[in-house]
């Protein structure tokens, strides 16, 4: 009896698992696939700096930089990251907003630093 | 006979030098002429005193579209602030002494070329603080081999002034190692101490995307709100601007090289260009007089005329 009592639980929970794990794997593919963008910056420019989103579709930009230290900062969409020569950075947002959009290196770089911005445009 | 505030007085006792004062003074002294500088002393509170900030000098910068002077607008300055009849107590720069370069030479020429300049100063005490033009780069190195520390407190008569490094990081922050030397050295200070933070970043979020901020600055104003009389003087955004966080004023000084547009008043920050019709029109120093006894600070700004 407590041996068919241990194997119903065991049943349970088994099933219980499978259940869940069935819901996650529904859940994850019913959500949009994410854009992967590669941004460079490197002498004082950002390559691409002007990137097109739809809005509602998640994003990640990976940045990589060409020669020094930078910062990669998109204030509207409250992401940014050091941007580290030989590294890859990411940032992942989904755009909530339409709009044309600033992004900006906020790692001072050198002589041409403040002119080291981009712009994301987001459409619906 | 006819009255002058202690501006007016000053403006008459051969100012000239190239700048005139853009405000006269409210609180008058009831000078009775040129000569009655004995009724002034009489009226001048004891450790009331006044001090001339200048900021974002940017020696070095080029560009004669927008100031064809680059390389006589801080002289003109010097020579203004030495013209001041009543010479002030100390002047302090506000940081961007010279203007950044990738080359480490050129830097430190530049450096050793602004202090020349600045060595003209008939004034003996003069603070140095440094922008991220001088600091960023090289996390300070060639600035303190020049000016020395880049934080530190100094005392005059009844108030306390801390001089606030945001630059030598080149993410624009305070850090914690000194946020923590700053909360120790406000713990020495009553909480009615009489408090000047001078910097180079504005400590709030005037305008982060075009870097006029300080990324832990909220930290930085965290600590100093217990104090109730702090007043933070700062440059870097090239124009006066006057802002309150709390009971914290905060007052961003004009550049001595170039004026930037209105806080995102355009798409992209760019200097503005030189008017020749008004020209220096935008540039400028002040002088600060201090009232301790009632913590209140009297910012006069001062126009750079060719004269």
């Amino acid at each position: 009896m407590r041996r068919k009592k241990r194997f119903l639980i065991t049943g349970v929970l088994l099933a219980s698992t499978l259940l869940s794990g069935l819901v996650i794997y529904i859940k994850a593919s019913a959500l949009p696939a994410e854009t992967v963008i590669h941004i460079t910056a490197k002498n004082f420019e950002f390559s691409p700096d002007s990137i097109t989103l739809k809005k509602g579709e998640p994003v990640v930009f990976e940045i990589s930089s060409g020669d020094r230290k930078h910062g990669f900062n998109l204030r509207a969409f409250g992401v940014r990251n050091d941007v580290l020569p030989g590294k890859v950075s990411r940032v992942r947002f989904t755009p909530d907003k339409t709009g044309k959009f600033t992004f900006s290196c906020d790692v001072f770089c050198g002589e041409g630093h403040e002119e080291m911005t981009g712009t994301v445009v987001v459409t619906e | 006979m006819k009255k002058i505030d202690r501006r007016g007085f000053i403006k008459l006792a051969g100012l000239g030098g190239g700048i005139v004062f853009a405000s006269s003074l409210s609180r008058g002294f009831g000078l009775n002429a040129l000569g009655s500088l004995v009724d002034y002393a009489n009226a001048k509170v004891e450790n009331d005193f006044y001090f001339v900030q200048l900021s974002d000098t940017h020696w070095g910068f080029a560009g004669p579209k927008v100031n064809p002077d680059a390389e006589g607008t801080l002289k003109k300055a010097v020579q203004a602030v030495n013209s001041l009849a009543e010479q002030p107590d100390f002047i302090v720069f506000t940081g961007d002494l010279t203007h950044t370069t990738d080359d480490v030479q050129v830097r430190k020429d530049r450096m050793s070329q602004f202090k020349d300049i600045v060595g003209e100063l008939k004034v003996p005490t003069v603070h140095f603080m440094a922008g991220e033009h001088d600091a960023s780069l090289d996390r300070g190195e060639a600035y303190q081999e020049a000016f020395g520390k880049l934080n530190y407190t100094f005392d005059h008569k009844s108030v306390h002034f801390i001089v606030l490094d945001n630059v030598s990081d080149p993410g624009a922050i305070v850090g914690e190692s000194q946020l923590n030397w700053l909360k120790a050295d406000l713990k020495q200070q009553k909480a009615d101490a009489r408090i000047v933070v001078l910097t180079h970043r504005p400590l709030f979020d005037l305008y982060p995307d075009w870097d006029w901020a300080t990324r832990d600055g909220a930290a930085v104003i965290d600590a100093l709100m217990p104090h109730k009389n702090v007043t933070v003087f700062y440059g870097h955004i090239h124009q006066e601007n006057h802002h309150m966080t709390g009971h914290i004023a905060h007052h961003s000084a004009k550049s001595l090289m170039f004026p930037l547009p209105a806080p995102g008043s355009v798409p992209k920050k760019a200097p503005i260009p030189w008017d020749a019709t008004a020209p220096y029109k935008g540039l400028g120093l002040r002088s600060i007089e201090a009232e301790p006894k009632q913590a209140k600070y009297e910012i006069k700004e001062l126009n750079v005329t060719g004269g």
